[in-house]
């Protein structure tokens, strides 16, 4: 049994410790908006917050988490640079099929929260670990450069 | 903390139309299942399927309730072109609804009602969605909003032609009166549908041509959007699979006494051509596969490798092939002296970014579903197949797509999946690993051409080419495949935009061994516009002209192709100088009735690294729906291709395939791309498709600035950076 701290919520959860955080979150549970790419971090897709880092879960074990708090994309809108991130991400229709979206999110998020105003090679070095198939890196350079100008 | 700063870094970059669409059709109680989005914005509805109650539901893509909101059913799938809302807005448009009140809704299983008139099957591939339903869903549009006109005008006791509708109302200025669609759900029912409603003219347009916020975002940025491989019904285990490492090998003996000791394990699926591990997570499924000793029977295919597909394909030119198309006397054109080559591209994988998955539930009574597919109807079929249950016991539930690219035009992963359920009590949720998905994808074919051409001036008098390679074609859709034709084998290749009086195109059928072969985004263009602009290319040069003016003086059959080329030329600053070792290259395509040019700017090294500067690219589609989405569509599609060219490359050894994962199969990342500008050129044509061309011009695009910039032609994919840093020869 592990007790976990994710999105602010304790959860208590019978999962082996070296299990992957993104695992516990999507199968036992039932947050599916982080996902599974790789599952060896070349992908980004499964990113989520870890005392505001972000880590890739699918490599992750639940027992390297000790009490530090974790974040998904289905909380990161109540952290003032993930709704400044997913706000610019609608204005500037960056998704298409989605999928990798909520890594990329996160990452952006993560990004911001630590750099208010990141240049081309700040941007570049927070979200080249992030692959999105279907190409919307053009617009997430220009969401990240938008959520950045937010209030 | 190592671990956590390993995790933090980012890893080093190394027309079929059933008639019966337009009568009135019954409320799909069970089959319409809410995609989980409301527009204008949403969080995830239940995905429960909420009763419509008594409303209107004209044809098979329309229903109003009484409430006044209006569900648009999708016969096209969602994965990230942006149909769903292109769809809805060609809908809306001659409906005059209120795009505020529009909700979508996946179509269910139905080919009768839901096929693609393009194809004759339900299926969502070939960029056609908008040009196959274009006519249809703005007939079903103005047919619904001419009956509510009627019974709106039947009720005030004037004449329809005296009403107008806007957002959702039927108005009658004479009297100043108005009335919602809602209202008129009941005696707009017992009308009969018009035949030959009349349509909008494009200049009363209200939604179509204007960049329209997708319906599908908000669900995507906040983590609500409900993919299959989301799906978590009641009591569900979690598999994930093993194939045969060697194309088509069997089963031989299983161990399973160390999988079985795995926490989580649950059970063994053992089949002739597969092994599954089931558990109460993926993870436990993931572990217990790890530690399953399986022997396969390796099969007939154990000796195929890369440089025997290489070496069929490049034999089978000399054979006789299907001539695809021939004018003039190319035989005499050619004369005793053409300029002869050769072109090689490789197989490509799919790689879509949600892998293969697909969750099943089989009980004696019938077979639940849940994917997300470019074919519901076929799902539908295979899953009944499998089980021997007739078609209306087996439910499916579509989602949206995670990527599609071609590959879920194959129903592969849910067959398997529902043999896998068969075996279990209780649904299953059956993931494939990245392995998995990489290693038993379903391939772009190979392929090998030869062109042969002769120049008179600064004109091609003669020009043949041979390709040779597979037909997905004869496989997937056999009744389109005549007489050995493969109209998508040769797409773009037989139909060339440049006036040429002796013309002959040939294409040789060459099925590698092994190797399953199929639809991948681009399809037969995605091989034949690299090949054609890349030798089209050559011939510029020998003929010491420019390449974009060599091209336009064989355009003159091709106006709007001509328009883009001349665009796409000023707005890349073609003809400006470069640094040393930079290039700009063109290519020019009519691929999926839109007409395309594409220039790419690009650096290559001393040590043969390529530096993608920047690409811009001017399209002429026709009417452009959502123009946003041609942009986007465009801006993807575009570094989609440049993927293929720089780093896309499935090789076989063994039988096997040897990529396997992000690190060997590699995707363009954020880092390495350039910025791309798209011009849509403004146009009262019909609309053309889009979704692969972005991918089809980025190839001979770049090939052509490396030429640029080095002075070597690169006659096969990937790019070698052996070959540009001169330490081997092309």
């Amino acid at each position: 049994m592990a007790t976990l701290t994710i999105n602010g919520q304790v959860h208590d959860v019978d999962a082996p410790p070296d299990m992957p955080l993104l695992w516990v979150l999507r199968d036992l549970l039932k947050l599916t908006g982080t996902k599974f790419g790789c599952g060896v971090a070349q992908c980004g897709a499964c990113t989520v917050h870890v005392d505001g880092a972000p880590l890739r879960s699918c490599m992750l074990p639940i027992s390297a988490l000790g009490d530090r708090a974790v974040t998904t994309i289905e909380g990161v809108g109540a952290t003032p640079a993930g709704r400044k991130v997913q706000q610019a991400w609608l204005d500037l229709e960056v998704i298409q099929c989605g999928y990798c979206q909520s890594g990329q999110i996160m990452s952006a998020a993560a990004l911001l929260a630590g750099m208010p105003n990141p240049d081309d090679a700040d941007i570049n070095a927070a979200m080249a670990g992030n692959i999105c198939r279907c190409g919307t890196y053009v617009r997430i350079r220009e969401a990240i450069k938008r959520a950045a100008k937010a209030v | 903390m190592a671990l956590f700063d390993r995790l933090l870094a980012a890893p080093a970059p190394q027309s079929r139309l059933s008639r019966r669409t337009l009568l009135q059709v019954g409320v799909a109680a069970g089959g319409g299942l809410l995609v989980g989005f409301l527009a204008p914005v949403g969080k995830a509805a239940d995905q429960g399927g909420e009763s419509p109650g008594p409303g209107f539901a004209p044809n098979a893509f329309i229903r109003i309730d009484r409430t006044g909101k209006v569900t648009l059913v999708m016969p096209q799938v969602e994965m990230g072109q942006g149909v769903y809302t292109s769809i809805a807005m060609i809908l809306a448009e001659e409906l005059d609804a209120d795009w505020a009140q529009v909700t979508v809704e996946h179509a269910p299983p139905n080919e009768a009602l839901y096929a693609n008139p393009m194809l004759g099957v339900q299926a969502t591939g070939n960029s056609n969605s908008i040009r196959a339903f274009w006519t249809p869903l703005r007939k079903a549009g103005a047919g619904t909003r001419a009956m509510l006109v009627q019974a709106a005008a039947a009720g005030w006791g004037v004449d329809p032609a005296a009403c107008r509708t806007e957002a959702g109302q039927v108005i009658h200025d004479a009297s100043a009166r108005r009335i919602a669609y809602g209202a008129l759900t009941g005696r707009a029912a017992a009308l009969k549908p018009p035949a030959d409603p009349p349509l909008k003219s494009p200049a009363d347009f209200r939604l179509i041509g204007k960049p329209l916020k997708r319906l599908d975002t908000p669900a995507k940025v906040d983590g609500s959007a409900q993919y299959g491989i989301d799906a978590l019904p009641e009591g569900v285990k979690f598999a994930t699979l093993a194939h045969s490492p060697v194309f088509g090998g069997k089963v031989a003996q299983v161990d399973d006494s160390q999988a079985k000791l795995v926490p989580g394990v649950r059970q063994v699926v053992v089949l002739d051509d597969m092994v599954a591990v089931v558990g109460d997570h993926m993870w436990a499924a993931l572990q217990g596969l790890k530690a399953l000793n399986v022997t396969w029977n390796e099969g007939a295919n154990a000796g195929v490798d890369t440089a025997q597909v290489r070496g069929r394909l490049r034999a089978a030119v000399d054979r006789k092939g299907v001539v695809a198309k021939s004018l003039g006397d190319v035989a005499k054109g050619l004369g005793d002296d053409p300029v002869v080559t050769t072109y090689d591209v490789p197989f490509l994988a799919h790689a879509t970014m949600e892998p293969m998955n697909c969750t099943v539930h089989v009980t004696p009574a019938g077979c639940e579903v849940w994917t997300g597919t470019q074919v519901m109807g076929r799902c539908q079929a295979s899953a009944a197949k499998v089980t021997g249950l007739p078609l209306d016991k087996v439910i499916v539930h579509n989602h949206l797509i995670g990527g599609g690219f071609g590959r879920r035009l194959e129903f592969d992963p849910v067959e398997k999946a529902v043999r896998i359920a068969q075996q279990v009590d209780g649904p299953v949720k059956v993931v494939w690993s990245r392995e998995e998905d990489i290693q038993h994808d379903v391939y772009r074919p190979a392929w090998h051409d030869r062109l042969s051409a002769r120049l008179d001036g600064d004109k091609i008098v003669a020009w043949k080419h041979v390709l040779a390679g597979s037909s997905v074609l004869a496989r997937w859709l056999p009744s389109a495949y005549v007489d050995g034709k493969d109209f998508d084998a040769y797409d773009s290749a037989a139909d060339m935009p440049y006036d040429i009086p002796n013309l002959h195109v040939e294409f040789v059928r060459e099925e590698p061994p092994g190797a399953p072969t199929g639809f991948w985004r681009g399809v037969g263009p995605s091989h034949n516009i690299f090949v054609v602009e890349s030798f089209i290319d050559e011939l510029a040069h020998k003929a010491g002209k420019d390449p974009v003016q060599f091209r336009l003086g064989m355009l003159g059959k091709a106006p709007r192709l001509q328009a883009a080329l001349r665009l796409a030329a000023d707005k890349a600053g073609w003809g400006t100088p470069l640094p040393v070792r930079c290039g700009r290259g063109v290519s020019v395509q009519p691929s999926f009735a839109s007409w395309i040019a594409t220039v790419v700017e690009a650096g290559v090294d001393e040590e043969g690294a390529v530096n993608l500067r920047r690409v811009v690219c001017a399209v002429d589609t026709g009417i452009a729906v959502n123009p946003d989405t041609i942009i986007a569509q465009l801006q993807g599609g575009l570094i989609f291709g440049l993927t293929a060219a720089l780093f896309g490359e499935i090789t076989v050894e063994n039988g096997r395939v040897q990529q396997s994962n992000f690190h060997d199969y590699r995707m363009l990342r954020i880092d390495e791309t350039p910025p791309i500008e798209v011009h849509v050129i403004p146009s009262g044509e019909a609309p053309g498709g889009i979704g692969e061309t972005g991918v089809v011009a980025a190839m001979p695009a770049l090939a052509n600035a490396i030429f640029a910039a080095t002075g070597k032609r690169l006659r096969s994919l990937p790019i070698d950076r052996e070959v540009l840093a001169g330490r081997r020869k092309a």
